[in-house]
């Protein structure tokens, strides 16, 4: 094993810190029994308790929720059936283009994604809401959820596919009960990565978003510009711990269920060999 | 005790079970199947044998219904398969892989198939259990894919596909992924299971061995063509090519120049200093025309001393193979042609009579061998 030197712990420190102090500054913060964010008065969780009277920033956060639930879960099915077209359709003309288009959204600026949609929701005369802002985070958060789901497929036995259908499976059939049953693991980590994807995102939701629809992070950003208060504090540990509980979750949903066929097939090993 | 020979293959009036009429697949450009006309009977237990990516795996899945032919006909009990789809064929396939599907237990692999066909909770039951009797995997009714072993796999792949009492069931490479042993035991499994159930087998296979010693008929198949369909003893001593008597076991070619008949016998002309080979031909060979005799390695005799028999030439040992119970000696004539010559090990490595450079004289009878054409 490699040495711990004095050299390695300093720039491991360091990293870290600039990674996570402030957002470490910002968890202690929100118990601060003081209004002022800079000066420590001691405990409380008072600003939590505030925050659960403060309508406007509940009203936000069940949109933001309701936003998240609906664009993750179409944007799974989109993606997961856009996966499924990639990986297995072979070669058809315009493959190259299509699966760039796929892979497009990933690497384009959020700002012209945004802009781009707000002309669109003009041009259709869509009225901007809640609505509007589920489709622009669907848009947006099922290229992730494609990738994800296409490096599985791509190591997916097709054989599995064709002895159902020759047991007897529709091919409908065959995709929710063998080809479905096998990918999920991918699948909910798709789903999870656009929920928290959607909770996220400022920049995008305040391009399409209207008057009658302010997702959390609208709310936040536009209530610091009047000020830093302790319940934004609160308000932001709370959406830390739930996007930290929801990445923690995905990559634990996909590495036990790769732990648990390793430890299986070595059982299965040791039981044929010995 | 007079038997009845399985052979409905000779029998004019036996309907066949499968019918390829003129069939060719290609891929692109590339023909994997050939105009390809062949009859497969019920209660059959048929090889195809062939290197990859002579078409035989091509014949399966178009059987199974993953490819279309390009053009011919595939009939099942006399009906045209071509517009029925995989899930509505009464022929069920074994997989290389298995694809034994890894969310559902033992049981619930073998069950798949029925509970497609909506039958009651009950019969279901009765059917699996009896599958499971039948594969000896009681006891693994429990466990998922992942928690057995290879062999057992490999079982439970044969039990979901006989599940639904197909009437032609497929296997693709069945026991390729099983060790030496495992694999003999099991096409003995195999073969016992075929005639317990009455099912038609068709088995995909490039083993010889494998196929010889489960097979009522072998086709050898070369190029999407099949070149000979015939039982095991048939294509062994009676290859109609040396494509085929080189790809069954191990042989002995020499080319040589028809002589003149005599009898039914031919005479063969191979080299220059060396005796004609004295033959019995099954087919008219005009006098100059390209002969190979075919021999295979233990119809050929080794001794030291001049053998009685008229049909032997002298030649130095150059390589031995040991193989326990037999011994392949590698036997150089004059002219630097290598015969091959197999003796049975039965007696104890105290009197092994031949060693290297040894010369000896190598012997066959006049109707040990074939003459081919090509």
């Amino acid at each position: 094993m490699r040495r711990f030197s004095w050299f390695n712990a300093t720039s491991l420190t360091l990293g870290f810190a600039f990674l996570y102090l402030p957002m470490v500054i910002l968890i202690i913060y929100s118990f601060n029994a003081s209004k002022l964010v800079t000066v420590w008065a001691g405990f409380s969780t008072k600003w939590y308790g505030e925050l659960m009277q403060n309508e406007a920033f509940l009203d936000a956060a069940w949109v933001t929720i309701k936003v998240a639930v609906i664009s993750s879960t179409i944007a799974t099915a989109l993606g997961t059936m856009a996966a499924i077209v990639m990986v297995r359709s072979g070669r058809f003309l315009g493959r190259t283009l299509f699966s760039g288009m796929i892979y497009a959204p990933l690497v384009m600026p959020e700002v012209i994604t945004g802009l781009s949609l707000l002309l669109l929701f003009i041009g259709i005369g869509l009225d901007r809401g809640v609505l509007t802002i589920v489709l622009a985070h669907t848009t947006f958060s099922m290229c992730y959820v494609s990738v994800v789901v296409s490096s599985r497929l791509v190591s997916f036995d097709q054989s599995l596919e064709e002895a159902a259908l020759d047991l007897g499976c529709s091919p409908f059939q065959a995709f929710f009960l063998v080809t479905l049953p096998i990918i999920a693991p991918a699948v909910i980590s798709g789903w999870l990565l656009a929920f928290t994807l959607s909770l996220d995102d400022l920049v995008i939701a305040s391009f399409t978003s209207g008057p009658s629809a302010t997702t959390l992070p609208m709310k936040i950003w536009s209530s610091v510009r009047l000020g830093v208060s302790p319940e934004i504090n609160a308000l932001s540990t709370i959406m830390i711990g739930i996007v930290t509980i929801g990445v923690i979750t995905a990559s634990l949903v996909s590495k036990s269920t790769v732990a648990r066929q390793q430890r299986e097939e070595r059982a299965a090993e040791r039981l044929s060999a010995g | 005790m007079p038997q009845d020979v399985f052979a409905p293959w000779l029998d004019p009036d036996a309907n066949p079970i499968i019918q390829f009429k003129n069939v060719t697949k290609k891929f692109g450009d590339f023909a994997a199947v050939d105009d390809l006309t062949i009859d497969i009977y019920e209660r059959e237990f048929f090889a195809l044998l062939g290197p990859s990516g002579c078409g035989k795996t091509t014949m399966m899945r178009m059987l199974a219904g993953f490819e279309a032919p390009t053009e011919g006909h595939i009939l099942l009990s006399g009906q045209d398969m071509a517009p029925v789809p995989p899930n509505k064929r009464a022929v069920n396939m074994m997989f290389q892989s298995y694809a034994l599907f890894p969310h559902l237990s033992v049981w619930n692999n073998i069950a798949f198939g029925l509970r497609r066909n909506g039958l009651p909770k009950d019969e279901i039951a009765a059917r699996v259990d009896e599958m499971l009797r039948l594969t000896r995997l009681e006891k693994f009714a429990r466990r998922k894919p992942h928690q057995i072993s290879g062999g057992q796999r490999q079982r439970v792949a044969l039990a979901r596909s006989l599940a639904k009492a197909p009437k032609l069931l497929l296997l693709d490479e069945p026991l390729g992924a099983l060790d030496k042993k495992l694999r003999q035991e099991t096409q003995f499994e195999l073969m016992d299971i075929q005639e317990k159930t009455g099912t038609t087998f068709v088995i995909v296979t490039h083993d010889q061995e494998e196929a010889m010693t489960v097979a009522s008929r072998v086709a050898v198949m070369d190029h999407g063509k099949i070149v000979q369909v015939a039982t095991p003893p048939d294509i062994y001593e009676t290859p109609n090519s040396t494509y085929v008597a080189d790809f069954i076991g191990d042989v002995n070619l020499i080319e040589g120049k028809a002589g003149a008949m005599d009898g039914d016998k031919l005479a063969i002309s191979w080299g220059e200093g060396l005796a004609d080979i004295i033959g019995t031909p099954h087919t008219n060979f005009d006098k100059g025309q390209t002969v190979y005799f075919a021999i295979r390695p233990e119809k050929v005799t080794i001794t030291h001393d001049k053998p009685a028999n008229p049909i032997a030439f002298r030649g130095k040992v150059l390589d031995i193979a040991y193989l326990g119970n037999l011994s392949t000696y590698h036997v150089e004539l004059p002219n630097g042609q290598i015969i091959k010559a197999q003796t049975a090990n039965n007696r104890r490595i105290s009197r092994r009579g031949f060693t290297w450079e040894d010369k000896v004289w190598v012997s066959w009878t006049d109707t040990a061998g074939v003459l081919l054409e090509n």
